[in-house]
Formats: C-alpha cells, sequence, structure tokens
C-alpha cells in the first residue's frame, strides 16, 4: 500500500472517479470531481484547499543551523529573517541543481527546510563537522495550501493573527479555533494563497474547520491537475517534470545549474562558501548554455495546422509532462518540458528548456505538435515568465 | 604582524621534514610547525621508563628512496645490515631463522622441507622483482587515468614498458599476484608451516586482514620494497640511534633554511574565497602563507583542521570513509637482563633482528579473526625487537628494551573501551605470549608501556591509531590515496597539500609522499 | 571409421550447448557428448520426489545474456523467465527487511528501518548502473593476452584500457573500488543498516571462498545489476520448469538448427595427433572424429584430465593447478506438505513469492565463513531461499511446495571428509536454521535432498564442487581466466577448445563464456 496523508479520511470520499496517483510515495488525488476544471477555476477566483502533505519537511536546529543552510543552498540564509521564508535552489560542488525548496526561519536557531525529495543524507552529510540537529518531520506535520483570490478572507474567519500585515514569504506561528498552526504567505500557484502547516494529529480538525469557514467563499479542495495549470501559468519548475536532480540524472546533460532554470534570481553572489559557488561562478562569466523560459504557442499557427486536417484544435485538458522538441532556422534548439492550455489566459504555453542565445523573449521558435499522428511545428516565441503574475500575488 | 612564508608544512615527522626542505632548497621560504616538542614523529624515541628509550614504532630503518636522498641532499646516516633479518618461532624450542643471504636461510628451510629450501631463491627473485616494479611506481606521481598533460603519460608508458620488462612469466605472475591472499600465495610455493607464516607476518602487519584475506599478497610485495632478495624484514637500522635519520633530516632541513617550531600545535588552517590564507595555532596566533603543506593524516587534516564549509560534502565523506582501522599495540618493556628465546640457535647475534612468535598461519589467522568483530584477539600476533641490542644507549648497562609489536586490537572495540584496565590486561596477554617464548622474561620486566591504538591515536595524532594514516590496501594506494580524485597532493582547497603517508606512496617510503608533495607545490606555484 | 563432424562437444552444460547452438547455425555439423542421461549439467531439473521437480542444483536466472535468447529464439523453444519479486530478510528480533520491486515500497519499508538508508539505495543503485555499464562491454570481449605482442593482443588491449580511460576517472576509481575492497566495507560507505548491508554483501561472497570482510568480494555485487542494462524490467527470476528447462530450451535450440546430442555418451579422452585435437574417444570405447573439439568442462579437467598433461607446456600446467576451486556452497531441496511459515511475516503473502535471504547481519555472515575457513561447514549459514512451486505451481503437486535453499558455506574440503553422516548434520543445520524463522517447516517436511560440494562434484562433474567451474576471483578473471595466454577460448593444443564457465566471463547460466568460444571458433576457421 502507498502511505496515506494526515487528511486522507477527509479527502478519499470526494475523490468522485478515483483518480489518485503517486506523490513521494503517497497516495493523493489528481482530482476530486469528474472534471478539474472548477477546481483550477477555485484557484483563480475563489479558494482551493490541496493537500500538500507529501512534500519532504526537515527542521534543522542549533547554533550552526544557518551555517548548515547558507553552506548547502545557493541564497543567502544569513539574511533570512526571523519569520521570513526564502525559496530557493541546492547544487551539488558542479553546481548542478539536487532540488529546490523553502526555508522557514521559524526561531533564531530553527529552520524548515521542505523539498520535492528525500534530502535528510544530503543535509546530514552538509552537517558533517557543524553543529546542528537534523529532523525529518515530514510525517508529523500536514501540510495544506489555500489559494486563490478569497483565501485570506476564510484563513481571518478562523485565527485572529495579523493576516493582512502578513507579507508575502513571511510566516506567522498562530492557533485556529485552539488548533496551533503556522501560517506562511507562500504557495505553488502564483496567487495570493497561504500554505497551512499543522501537527498530523490535528489535521482532520483544521480540514474541517477550513471547510466549514470557506463555504461560504466557495472553498474547493483541488488535486494535482489543477495545481499544475496553475503552476505553470506562474512559470514554476518542478522536479523530476522541468529538471531532474544531480543526484539520480544518470549521465551530465540531464542535469541543469540553476541558471540554466532561469532561477539565477535564488544565488547569491556574494556570500560564503557554499556548495557549487566557483562553478556557478565560473558559469554566470561564460554565460549560461541553457536557460528555462517560457513559450507562447501562437494560436492562428496552431489552428491552421488542425484546420488542414478539418479538425478544430485538439488540446488536452490536463497539464501534460512529455519532452517536445522545439525547434529554430530548421534546427532543434531545444525541448518543452510541461506545457497547458491555460483556461485563465486562453493561450496554448510551455515551460521549455531554450540553448542560447535563443531564449531572448521574443526569440520566434517552432513547436512540435503532433496532428492526427503526422509530426508538425507551429510558430512559437519565447516569453517572459511567469505566463500570469496578479498583484494580488503579493500585495 | 606575523612574519609571511611561502608555505607553512604541518607535522615535522619524516615526511614533514622533507617536504620542508624540498621547497626551501628551491627558495621557498618555508615555516615548519611541530605540536610536540621534539621533531621526528614515529620516527622519534622517547624515554618510557627512567633509564630507558624505545622507538617504539619504528625499529629499522625502512625504504628511503633514492629520489627523497637526492631531492633533500641528505646526509645519509651509516646502515647496519644484520645477517639475521627475521626469526620465526616454529615451536617450543624451534626457530626457523630467515637471513640476508638466501644460501643460508635455503639451509635452514632445508630442516623444515626440502622443497621449501630449493623455491626459496627462486621465491624471493620473482618477489624482488614485483616489489621493484612497485619501488619504481612509488618515484612517480600516482597515475591519473584522465591525465592532460602529455608529459605525465611518459613516465606511465615507461612504467608499462617496465612492466613488459619483467618478462611474460613475471609479469603475468605480477597481475595475477596482487589481488590474491597472501595464504593462496604461499600455499602455492611452499609447504613448511614456520616458512609461511614468517613471510605472511610481514603481509599483514598494520592491516585489518588475516592472511587469508584477498589483496594481502599485495601487502607482501609492498613491504619488500627496497629490500634486497630474501631480505624479509631486512632493511636494518641507523647505526648512530633510531633518531639517526631525523637527525638528519632536520639538519637537512636547517641547512636549507626551513624554520623550524616545536610546541607549535595547529589548531586550524585557515581560509578566504575559496583559498588557503595560513593557520592559527591552539594559542590563537595566526599566520599567513598561502600554501599549507599538512603531513598529518587525511582525516586530522581534513577533517580536523578546516572549516567543512569550504570542501565538497561529498568529498568529506569520501575522506570519513578512508579505512584507518589500527588495530596494532606496541608495548615497551624495561628488562633487567636480556631474556633468553628458548632455542634460538644464534643466541644473541640472531636477535637484533625481528622475532615473530607465530609459527603458523593458522594462528595469524586465528588473531585476526577477532579484530573482524571489534574484539581484541585472545591470542594475539606479537613480534619482538630487541633495541638495546642494536643500540645499547637506549637502556641502563646491562640492562634492556624488548619492544612487541602485537596485532588485533582494534581502534574501536565493539564492546566496551580502551580504559587503563583493557590496555593492561592486552599488556599481559602480550606479555604472556612472549612468555612462553622466553621463559622467565616476565620476571625481568621491570617496566613496561603499553601504547593502544587509542594511545598512539592521543600521541602521535593519528586517526584510530593507524600508523599508516590509512591502511595500505589495493584500494587504498596509487590514485585512490588518500581518495579517489584528490590523489595528487592538492586538496580540493586551493592552496591546501597533503604530504603525509595518507598520501601516494604511502607508508612504508620515508619521505616519498613528502618529496612528490613538494614537488607538485613547486610545478603549482 | 569413426564418425566425422565438424565439431565436438565435451559436456552439455549450457555453455556448450549454446556454443553447439552457435556453431550448427553457422552450418557445422556438430555433436555434443553428455554424461549423464540429461542435459543441463548443473542447470537440470528432476523429479526427486514423486511429484515435487526441483532445479537440483542452479536455481535463479538473471544473467543470461539477452543477445543469446534472441539470437537463438529462446521463447520459441521454452524460454520463459517468469519474475522474482522480492527478497525478504527476517531479522532475529522477529522483524524482517523487505525489498520489493515498487521503488515506492522499497523506499518505504528502508525508511522504516533507516531514512538514510532509504535515501542511499537509489544512488547506490545509480552507482551500480554505470559499473554495470563500464563492465558490461569487457563481458562481451574475448580477453587478449596481455603479455603478446601480436597485433591482436595488443589492439585488445589497446581497447580494454581505452574502454577504462573512456570511463572517466569518476568512474574508473568506482570500478577500482569495486573491484579491490571487501563487499562488507564497500556497503559500510554507503548505508548504516547492518542486514541492508549483510543482504547486499551475501550477492558478493557467492560460489566464492571468501568472507564478507574480505577484499575481493565487492566485485560480485555487480553481478546482481547486470541484467538491469539490458532491458530486462526485473533482472532475476525463476524459469519455467526449473532452470533444467532453460538447458532444453537451448539443446532444443541447438538441435532445431542441426546439431546432434548425444546423452550418456561420457567422453574419456581428447585425441592429439601430432599436437593436434583430432576428435575425443568415448568410456565404450568408440571414437569420434572432429577436427574442433570443444571442452565445456572445468579447466581442470579441460587441461589435466581430458588430455595427457605432458602434451602441454609445464607452465600451463602449473597454472591450471594452481586455479582455484574451492567449492563453498551446497543446496537443500525440500518437499513439503505446506507453505512455511515465518513468524516476521506469518501466513501467506508476497513474500513467499520471491526470495527469503537468511543474512541478519554482516557478522553473521562472517561467523558462516570463519566455520568454513577452518573447515566445517557453517551451523548458521547464510541461505538463499526460494519456493519455486508458488511461481510456477507445475513444480509439486496442487497445495503442495518445493523449497530451495542455496547455502553457503559448505566446504569441500571438509575436516574429516564429506559422508552420508555429515551430509545429514549439514541438512540438519539448514533446516535448523530456518526453522527459527519459520517453525512450522521441520513438520512440513515430506522429503529432503542434501546436496555438498562433493556431491555437485560426483553428480555434476564440477571440480571440488565449484559451481562457477573456478572460483570468480580477481586473480582469475578476464585474461587471467583460467590463465594468462590461454583465456581467448584455445588451449596449447589446436583445434582443442574451451567454452566452459571456467573462460571469461564465466559464472552463473549466462552462456556467454560458450556463445564467444563459438563465435571465436568460427572466426578461426573462416581465416
Amino acid at each position: 500500500m502507498l502511505k496515506t496523508t494526515p487528511f486522507h479520511s477527509r479527502t478519499a470520499p470526494l475523490v468522485q472517479g478515483q483518480a489518485w496517483r503517486r506523490w513521494a510515495g503517497y497516495m493523493v488525488a489528481s482530482a476530486y470531481e469528474l472534471l478539474h476544471e472548477r477546481e483550477y477555476a477555485a484557484i483563480r477566483n475563489s479558494a482551493a484547499l490541496l493537500d500538500v502533505s507529501p512534500l519532504y519537511k526537515y527542521l534543522v536546529t542549533g547554533p550552526d543551523a544557518v551555517r548548515l543552510l547558507d553552506r548547502m543552498v545557493t541564497r543567502n540564509v544569513t539574511k533570512c529573517g526571523l519569520n521570513q521564508v526564502m525559496y530557493t535552489t541546492w547544487c551539488d560542488v558542479r553546481g548542478k541543481v539536487i532540488d529546490d525548496g523553502t526555508i522557514s526561519r521559524l526561531g533564531e536557531r530553527q529552520f524548515r527546510l521542505t523539498s520535492a525529495e528525500p534530502n535528510l543524507r544530503w543535509l546530514s552529510l552538509n552537517a558533517a563537522g557543524l553543529d546542528a540537529a537534523i529532523e525529518e518531520v515530514s510525517e508529523r506535520i500536514g501540510a495544506l495550501a489555500l489559494q486563490g483570490p478569497l483565501s485570506r478572507a476564510i484563513l481571518a474567519q478562523l485565527c485572529d493573527a495579523d493576516l493582512a500585515g502578513l507579507k508575502y514569504f513571511r510566516l506567522l506561528q498562530t492557533t485556529a479555533r485552539g488548533i496551533p498552526l503556522t501560517i506562511s504567505r507562500t504557495g505553488y500557484t502564483g496567487d495570493l494563497g497561504f500554505e497551512l502547516w499543522v501537527d498530523a494529529s490535528r489535521a482532520v480538525e483544521l480540514w474541517d474547520l477550513l471547510v466549514q469557514a470557506g463555504t461560504a467563499y466557495g472553498i474547493t479542495p483541488a488535486g494535482i491537475w489543477a495545481l499544475d495549470l496553475a503552476r505553470i501559468e506562474a512559470g514554476l519548475v518542478m522536479l523530476d517534470v522541468d529538471y531532474h536532480s544531480a543526484q539520480h540524472a544518470l549521465i551530465p546533460a540531464q542535469e541543469s545549474s540553476p541558471l540554466e532554470l532561469g532561477l539565477e534570481w535564488t544565488v547569491s553572489w556574494d556570500k560564503g562558501p557554499y556548495n557549487g559557488r566557483s562553478a556557478l561562478r565560473a558559469e554566470r562569466e561564460r554565460g549560461a548554455a541553457w536557460r528555462l523560459a517560457g513559450l507562447a504557442v501562437d494560436w492562428e499557427s496552431l489552428e491552421s495546422l488542425y484546420r488542414e486536417v478539418g479538425l478544430p484544435p485538439q488540446l488536452p485538458g490536463i497539464a501534460w509532462r512529455t519532452s517536445v522538441p522545439v525547434y529554430r532556422g530548421g534546427r532543434q534548439i531545444g525541448y518543452a518540458s510541461s506545457g497547458c492550455w491555460s483556461p485563465l489566459l486562453k493561450q496554448f504555453l510551455a515551460l521549455a528548456h531554450l540553448q542560447a542565445p535563443h531564449f531572448a523573449p521574443g526569440t520566434p521558435v517552432r513547436f512540435e505538435l503532433t496532428v492526427e499522428h503526422r509530426r508538425l511545428q507551429a510558430d512559437a516565441r519565447v516569453v517572459k515568465l511567469p505566463f500570469y503574475d496578479p498583484a494580488r500575488k503579493r500585495a | 604582524m606575523t612574519p609571511r612564508y611561502d608555505g607553512i608544512v604541518i607535522g615535522g615527522g619524516v615526511n614533514g621534514l622533507v617536504a620542508a626542505t624540498v621547497l626551501a632548497r628551491a627558495g621557498r621560504k618555508i615555516l615548519l610547525l611541530e605540536r610536540r616538542d621534539g621533531i621526528g614523529g614515529q620516527v622519534r624515541s622517547t624515554e618510557f621508563a627512567p633509564g630507558f628509550k624505545s622507538a617504539a614504532l619504528t625499529g629499522d630503518a625502512g625504504w628511503l628512496p633514492s629520489g627523497v636522498v637526492r631531492a633533500v641532499r641528505l646526509a645519509v646516516p651509516e646502515l647496519v645490515l644484520p645477517e639475521a633479518t627475521l626469526a620465526v618461532r616454529a615451536d617450543e624450542r624451534e626457530w626457523l631463522v630467515l637471513s640476508r643471504d638466501l644460501g643460508r636461510s635455503a639451509e635452514t628451510i632445508r630442516r623444515y622441507s626440502a622443497r621449501d629450501a630449493q623455491a626459496w631463491a627462486g621465491f624471493c627473485t620473482r618477489l624482488a622483482k614485483h616489489a621493484g616494479f612497485l619501488a619504481a611506481l612509488y618515484q612517480l606521481p600516482p597515475p591519473d587515468i584522465d591525465a592532460a598533460r602529455p608529459g605525465e603519460l611518459l613516465p606511465l608508458l615507461g612504467l608499462a614498458w617496465k612492466l613488459r620488462g619483467l618478462g611474460r612469466r613475471d609479469m603475468v605472475e605480477l597481475l595475477r599476484t596482487v589481488p590474491l591472499a597472501v595464504q593462496e600465495l604461499l600455499d602455492d610455493e611452499f609447504e613448511s608451516e614456520p616458512l609461511k607464516a614468517a613471510i605472511a607476518a610481514s603481509a599483514i602487519r598494520e592491516l585489518r586482514q588475516g592472511p587469508r584475506s584477498g589483496g594481502t599478497a599485495f601487502g607482501l610485495l609492498h613491504s619488500q620494497v627496497g629490500a634486497a632478495p630474501g631480505a624479509i624484514r631486512g632493511s636494518g637500522y641507523w647505526k648512530a640511534g633510531p633518531d639517526a635519520l631525523a637527525a638528519a633530516l632536520a639538519a637537512a632541513a636547517r641547512t636549507s633554511g626551513v624554520e623550524i617550531r616545536a610546541g607549535a600545535e595547529v589548531a586550524a588552517v585557515l581560509a578566504r574565497e575559496d583559498r588557503v590564507t595560513g593557520v592559527a595555532l591552539a594559542h590563537g596566533e595566526e599566520i599567513q602563507s598561502p600554501v599549507v603543506l599538512s603531513s598529518l593524516d587525511p582525516a586530522r587534516t581534513l577533517l580536523g583542521l578546516v572549516d567543512p564549509v569550504w570542501l565538497d560534502p561529498e568529498f568529506l565523506l569520501a575522506v570519513r570513509n578512508i579505512k584507518f582501522r589500527g588495530s596494532v599495540v606496541k608495548v615497551s618493556y624495561a628488562l633487567d637482563a636480556l631474556p633468553d628465546f628458548a632455542g634460538l640457535p644464534g643466541g644473541s647475534t640472531d636477535l637484533t633482528g625481528t622475532l615473530s612468535l607465530s609459527g603458523s598461519l593458522l594462528e595469524l589467522e586465528r588473531a585476526a579473526d577477532a579484530a573482524k568483530y571489534g574484539r581484541i584477539s585472545e591470542r594475539p600476533h606479537v613480534e619482538v625487537q630487541l633495541p638495546s641490542l642494536r643500540w645499547p644507549d637506549l637502556a641502563p648497562s646491562g640492562k634492556h628494551v624488548l619492544v612487541a609489536h602485537a596485532q588485533w586490537a582494534p581502534f574501536r572495540l565493539r564492546n566496551g573501551s580502551w580504559d587503563a584496565e583493557t590496555r593492561e590486561a592486552l599488556g599481559d596477554r602480550i606479555s604472556q605470549t612472549i612468555e612462553q617464548a622466553a621463559p622467565g622474561f616476565g620476571a625481568l620486566v621491570r617496566e613496561r608501556e603499553v601504547l593502544t591504538p587509542a594511545d598512539l591515536a592521543q600521541r602521535y595524532g593519528l586517526t584510530e591509531g593507524a600508523l599508516n594514516h590509512g591502511e595500505m590496501g589495493l584500494d587504498q594506494i596509487l590514485f585512490m590515496r588518500p581518495v579517489a580524485g584528490a590523489a595528487r597532493y592538492a586538496m580540493p582547497l586551493s592552496g591546501l597539500y597533503l604530504c603525509g603517508a595518507g598520501a601516494h606512496p604511502g607508508y612504508g617510503s620515508s619521505g616519498g609522499p613528502g618529496w612528490l608533495a613538494a614537488k607538485r607545490v613547486l610545478s603549482d606555484v | 571409421m569413426p564418425q566425422r563432424y565438424d565439431a565436438i562437444l565435451i559436456g552439455g552444460g549450457h555453455n556448450a550447448l549454446v556454443a553447439a547452438a552457435y556453431l550448427a547455425r553457422a552450418g557445422r555439423r556438430v555433436v555434443v557428448l553428455e554424461r549423464r542421461p540429461l542435459v543441463g549439467g548443473a542447470a537440470v531439473t528432476e523429479e526427486i520426489f514423486p511429484g515435487f521437480k526441483f532445479s537440483v542444483f542452479s536455481y535463479v536466472v538473471s544473467l543470461l545474456r539477452p543477445e543469446i535468447i534472441r539470437d537463438l529464439e529462446l521463447p520459441r523453444h521454452g524460454l520463459q523467465i517468469l519474475p522474482l519479486e522480492s527478497t525478504v530478510v527476517p531479522l532475529d528480533n522477529g522483524d524482517h527487511l523487505g525489498l520489493w520491486s515498487d521503488p515506492d515500497q522499497s523506499r518505504r519499508e528502508l525508511a522504516r528501518h533507516s531514512p538514510l538508508d532509504a535515501e542511499a539505495a537509489p544512488l547506490f543503485g545509480r552507482l551500480m548502473h554505470h559499473m554495470a555499464m563500464a563492465v558490461k562491454p569487457i563481458l562481451a570481449m574475448v580477453p587478449p593476452d596481455p603479455t603478446s605482442l601480436a597485433p591482436s593482443d595488443l589492439r585488445g588491449m589497446l581497447r580494454f584500457a581505452g574502454h577504462f580511460r573512456s570511463l572517466g576517472a569518476e568512474r574508473f576509481h568506482a570500478l577500482h573500488k569495486l573491484m579491490t575492497m571487501a563487499s562488507a566495507d564497500y556497503l559500510d560507505e554507503w548505508f548504516e543498516l547492518d542486514c541492508l548491508k549483510a543482504t547486499k554483501a551475501a550477492s558478493g561472497i557467492i560460489g566464492t571462498f571468501l568472507g564478507p570482510r574480505s577484499p575481493g568480494s565487492a566485485y560480485v555485487l555487480l553481478h546482481h545489476y547486470m541484467g538491469e542494462i539490458d532491458g530486462a524490467f526485473r533482472a532475476w527470476g525463476f524459469q519455467k520448469g526449473g532452470t533444467g528447462a532453460i538447458s532444453e530450451a537451448i539443446a532444443s535450440a541447438a538441435r532445431a538448427a542441426g546439431a546432434e546430442i548425444r546423452t550418456e555418451a561420457p567422453v574419456e579422452r581428447v585425441l592429439v595427433r601430432n599436437g593436434r585435437a583430432t576428435g575425443v574417444a568415448l568410456g565404450s570405447g568408440e571414437e569420434l572424429a572432429a577436427p574442433v573439439v570443444v571442452s565445456g568442462l572445468d579447466p581442470r579437467r579441460t587441461f589435466l584430465e581430458l588430455v595427457d598433461r605432458a602434451l602441454l607446456p609445464e607452465d600451463v600446467v602449473t597454472a591450471i593447478e594452481r586455479f582455484k576451486f574451492r567449492g563453498s556452497s551446497g543446496k537443500v531441496n525440500l518437499a513439503l506438505s505446506e507453505l512455511p511459515n515465518f513468524s516476521c511475516l506469518p501466513g501467506p503473502g508476497p513474500h513467499l513469492r520471491g526470495a527469503i535471504s537468511i543474512s541478519p547481519s554482516v557478522d553473521y555472515l562472517e561467523r558462516a565463513y570463519d566455520d568454513a575457513k577452518y573447515g566445517e561447514f557453517s551451523r548458521e549459514p547464510y541461505m538463499d531461499v526460494a519456493i519455486p512451486s508458488m511461481i510456477d505451481p507445475g513444480m509439486a503437486p496442487p497445495g503442495k511446495h518445493v523449497l530451495s535453499a542455496f547455502v553457503q558455506y559448505a566446504p569441500y574440503q571438509l575436516n574429516g571428509g564429506w559422508s552420508d553422516a555429515r551430509r545429514e548434520a549439514f541438512g540438519d543445520a539448514v533446516v535448523n536454521t530456518l526453522a527459527r524463522y519459520a517453525p512450522n517447516l521441520p513438520g512440513a517436511i515430506i522429503g529432503r535432498q542434501v546436496i555438498t560440494p562433493v556431491d555437485i562434484e560426483r553428480i555434476t562433474g564440477l571440480s571440488e564442487g565449484n559451481i562457477f567451474q573456478g572460483e570468480l576471483a580477481l586473480s582469475q578473471l578476464f585474461f587471467l581466466r583460467p590463465l594468462p595466454a590461454w583465456a581467448s577460448y584455445r588451449t596449447p593444443i589446436r583445434g582443442y577448445w574451451q567454452c566452459g564457465a571456467g573462460t571469461h566471463p564465466g559464472g552463473g547460466i549466462m552462456g556467454a563464456s560458450g556463445r564467444l568460444a563459438a563465435l571465436e571458433i568460427l572466426k578461426g576457421s573462416r581465416a
């Protein structure tokens, strides 16, 4: 049997089509309803409730906690204030990304790290010789993402904390009707939203509270399919989909640096030593050979390819995760690693790895499309990420 | 403002002295720092009881590569080569004495097996040839599979040629021998148990393994590097005393302009922007230098002196994975008189060499078994030397010093720890073993000093008490020493070099690592 | 006038059968001569007790070369390998360690014992994948003679050296470690969980006379991973009908290609005239003639028994005399009235469809080795247990089962020698050890077959009962298998060839030696 999350007793009855999938050894809902469209809409219009408990979570404590994280990740953790959250990547010595996640400073000497893959071993290796303790709390903590324009209003029903004053990538500790809770203003949707961290033993209570308080605001449990659409619109990469961990890649070509993933902003150039620093400096010096960029497929071009065979455009309703070649001037210059039809933007979008110099915004490229069993190419152009960036995300 | 040096060498043992001298002779301003109050490291003698001195760790001269002698312009001290090199106790009143002379050894062996006597010269000649190949390998930097510079490929080609030059039979024999268990090798060659035990004892010195373990045949080849054919344990000793080599090297260092500071313990190697900037001493003083060479073992250097944030966690893991596994105990005895090793034919002239008290492979193997399970051997394998016969100054007139080398006593005990009780109980066990070979020995003992792996770790700053700075096994030599990817002296922190026995060619080559490391520094900076 | 063939193969083991099939497919007139009434050598299925069929000796398949399966169209001839699902290790504290095929399930189970090891396992797997990739081309190489200056050997050595250089330093170093380390030490660098290390290390000692703490035992770890890079989804499996059915499939393929297979036809000696093999003489006195004679027997029999050693150079004789066999494993086959009930996982369950490994700790294995080192069988041996009737119900009567236990160590040279009484004592040690984990087992036994190395030697002819025709030790691999200069399947006698597991690459039901030998013979006869 796969593992189940602390919210399973609440989520399981809601999965109408038995559409489950694996996530880090857990079973989670792909979609609760038979179609995921309403779940996606909730993210952008009201509030969606997502069970993100399978994230790996580690508590890092001790006098050297800062030093440990700072030597491990690319961001400058010494600048991470109390109750601040940082999104960051971490690399091996060759400057290739191992994983990405968030670091929350819960106390002077206490941090929580979240990651997509298990990182206990890597944390332990980095901690050798340092005075820091690492504790995996993945199973102990349930995690919910409450995402959408009305998410703040729902939370305000339940706790007295100053949610209006909680800035983007900050957190606060509070209680909701007596349930101790950490609320961070973070998420994987690119919208206004929060992530709630609760002891697994109180998880079900919290779910019930949220559903109760949120019903009037259209709170909607949402599955991975909805989340996937939102995160592509938000231009957020996913491990094992858009890139491979340097620890698991079988050949160097499968590895990526933060620069190549368009995550240069997470790399600090002036902080102390950390894994991959010299390699990243050298890469910056010579310029990254690849970059992850957004692609928007030209609708006229796409439509005409389908029209030729007498069809209207046939696009999948959920995000796709297969590698798609991208061409320019008759030559393959990269590949898209995931994409979707954006219900909001009414555009066919993709996240693509493009070789230098073809990743400048506005660059015209050709995107491979299989139309009625024939491989054709549609016009597309490089766009700046994120595709969708509402002001309310940070406001 | 502290003075600035071109290079700082940590540790005043043989390798540290050689490295410092080679660099100083090339015009570099070098500071050598030694934690203890005198230099010499493992080759230094100490007074262990009033009026009694011993060089507990190394009584024999060992192999001093000619390249080292040339590089430091060493005035090589006079060497004494005793005729009897190794005597093994065959049974209660019988000793098999091996000599420097092939014919004489064969005569002794004949008493046990005519077939073995006949095979002796051939075996020794082949062993010497193979060891000669190793000796050549040990005077070059470790081969680099990714050799970028064509200049580095040339010596390798030379080696390949030398390997072919061994001749078809020997070349194949070498390839076949290296991974073998020494017992397998010996079973193919000989039938006499004491002879096999005598040879095998050389192969497993300072290893955790017994003679049936794979790769121990390499241990035998390694032990014979620099030795004349048939001279098992026959490297001789320095006539002037156990400290002669240290003194000569120190003199060479001073002549070359090396500044030596004893009693100066390095607490940390300092770095900035991925580069070494100097060292900090235990009492707080900081000394600047762009280059630091450490002759301490790799774990002490890389895990003990360098802030881990400067090094790749995977690299540090590899360093932690180095097999040290010290399991040797050294006991120095202050004796009222020369013990009587019953039945040793040559009397005291046979006593200037080494006496091995394990007369069969089975005894060696059984003694080694315990270490596999983290236990001390119930019947340890014991070898003894009587340094006061070589150097009467070591003991008051008429008195003697006996040094016992015993295996196996693992640094990491599965149950218990190295407290005084465990130490002395082991000392008693070793004394009893000697008593059996030399009845009346116990009554002669005035004082004894037992150095367990824990004591060796403490006194000499050796990780897990490993004299060899990491076992000399097939997976920890050449380009694997100290760890793969960092075998060419330069560590992944720019300006930091390893110049001790933890680097190629490793333990058993006096000054070899120091010399080759200094050469690397000279080619880098 | 003796009957004439293009090639005679001595011994009907799987390698000789593979060689025969390849030679026959190339149009050669070929005969295979097998001493026993059935082909297969150590890969045979026999009905030892009425209704109960056993893969008497070798029992699992992982390494059978896929190119052989494809070339000889073995599935058409009955090859069907059923996946082995898992390895479960009963522990002394009543718990167990399960290694399952599903990665999530395996990770979860490992994490229950050690979260660090659960993370290390896939990384270790990745390294092994790379190592297997590095070794695979070597398995397909005819070993060159490193001492020879002949252009073909020099080319071979350059190819060999070039291959290692092409790996890059990192993988070369990793491979070097794998070739020189003790499996326990190698695993110590990756894992903390003792029972996990023991279970993995156990695969490093199979068929050798080394303990897990002896350098040289790590290399065999790779064998577990070799199958996986050949595109097989699951590497380890059972042949439907037992391993004998593999031999039958190869024999059938050989027959279909025109090869003749004669059983109960023991070869007495190889006929040599003027330094050339001319044929063989059978035990019956009959003589068969062929310009090519190929021995599938082990090197000792091939060089020292089938031909007059006076015909061989002295150093060849010495080298073969030194070639180490030292059979160290036995086999216990049980006919059971009911399934064993393991206390750690009571009742029936998926674990009974996989391997049960009796390897609770590295010390346990090492102690088992220490017994054997001093000439005793292990009082508490390492065992790889399988219940083939769970996967292939045809192996036992309905509701009944067959259990196969591969047991190590059982030294060929037992103090005082093997006797019927010692054999049964060995069988008792096996059953008693198993009973500690599955208490109902002794009561469920309706039939017991105990096979010692001496029995293996007696029945199959494998010298000293070594299942690999000679230890798979570093000093006996590649161009040292079975001896330098004669590792290319040739022998000093022209026309006399070797194709058994005692030649490169050897070991397991691989068939690679037979195939490489056949291809080499065909190359020679074309020239």
